[in-house]
């Protein structure tokens, strides 16, 4: 594969998933990783509005972006994937209003199986600990 | 308007004649080309084209899970609030997601959300997303709303 011969290490990889999936540029997405920790950052664009009324971010763009977190996180991790890992399921809790301003996240991974993984991911503003949404979901992380 | 709640329209009546502004009034929904396509009390059906921006895995061209969230998300907030008998906004509490079989490469998503339960500040909700049909559904979704506060009457046409 290409990837090997050019010798990317695998915070590059998430880097590339993340540059190259239309989905996560058309929500403007960054990712900072830092050894096996990364923050994905979400800046504020008019268009990820679900409610204009309150200027709200739209809870289906947060859920999306949470989804796009845990992936990079155990894609990170996860060392004999070749690729971001698919979802089985997920649940999404809605805790504040996402305000019209940068939204952050984090996923941990809860417990690493053979076959599926755990994660837990929250998104905050103002204060990590005032979470606006937090998810929880599974991933397939087989050999494939 | 008469004070008489029978001559007056449901909300779910209001919404199906004004569907087009309310799937026009979401800019997240906009951007992702979702549109509604009918509503009845405690019923919404919708369609999620296939775009190339909103694809997941470049690889195969499958769209992402987010778009099959916020789609899910929109379709059963509006079952929600189309289930009650006054104009209410609902607000998402949580919503679970499960992935069944990956939608496929350049068709539209058909959506269809319903309000099976209500209480004095809670509506329940599942739906569905499918290419054909309900037997090989793509993914599932079961909800909770919050119901909000009473908000003015003329409000209701933006909805969703």
């Amino acid at each position: 594969m290409e990837e090997e011969d050019m010798k990317l290490t695998r915070a590059d990889e998430v880097r590339a998933f993340i540059a190259r999936t239309p989905l996560a540029q058309e929500m403007g997405l960054r990712c900072e990783v830092m050894g096996d920790e990364m923050t994905m950052i979400m800046p504020f664009q008019d268009k990820l509005i679900g409610n204009f009324m309150i200027k709200a971010i739209h809870g289906g763009a947060i859920g999306a972006f949470l989804e796009l977190t845990s992936q990079a996180q155990v894609f990170l991790v996860t060392e004999h994937l070749a690729r971001p890992p698919r979802p089985i399921n997920l649940t999404i809790d809605y805790l504040r209003q996402g305000h019209a301003k940068d939204l952050y996240a984090r996923a941990e991974i809860t417990k690493m199986g053979r076959r599926m993984c755990s994660v837990r991911a929250e998104a905050w503003q103002d204060e990590r600990e005032k979470p606006v949404t937090t998810l929880m979901a599974h991933f397939m992380v087989a050999g494939d | 308007m008469s004070d008489d709640p029978a001559s007056a329209p449901e909300p779910w009546e209001l919404m199906q004649e004004n569907i087009e502004m309310i799937s026009g009034g979401i800019p997240w929904g906009r951007r992702m080309a979702f549109r509604f396509t009918r509503i009845e009390k405690g019923h919404a059906w919708g369609l999620q084209p296939w775009k190339e921006r909103l694809v997941g895995d470049p690889d195969t061209g499958v769209i992402h899970g987010g778009v099959l969230t916020a789609f899910l998300d929109n379709l059963s907030g509006t079952a929600a609030s189309s289930a009650l008998s006054k104009p209410r906004f609902v607000a998402t509490l949580d919503l679970r997601i499960d992935y069944m079989r990956p939608a496929e490469k350049g068709r539209d998503i058909i959506g269809e959300a319903e309000c099976y339960h209500t209480t004095r500040n809670i509506c329940f909700t599942r739906a569905w997303a499918y290419h054909e049909s309900r037997d090989k559904v793509i993914a599932t979704a079961a909800g909770a709303f919050a119901i909000n506060k009473p908000r003015p009457a003329e409000s209701i046409a933006r909805m969703g």
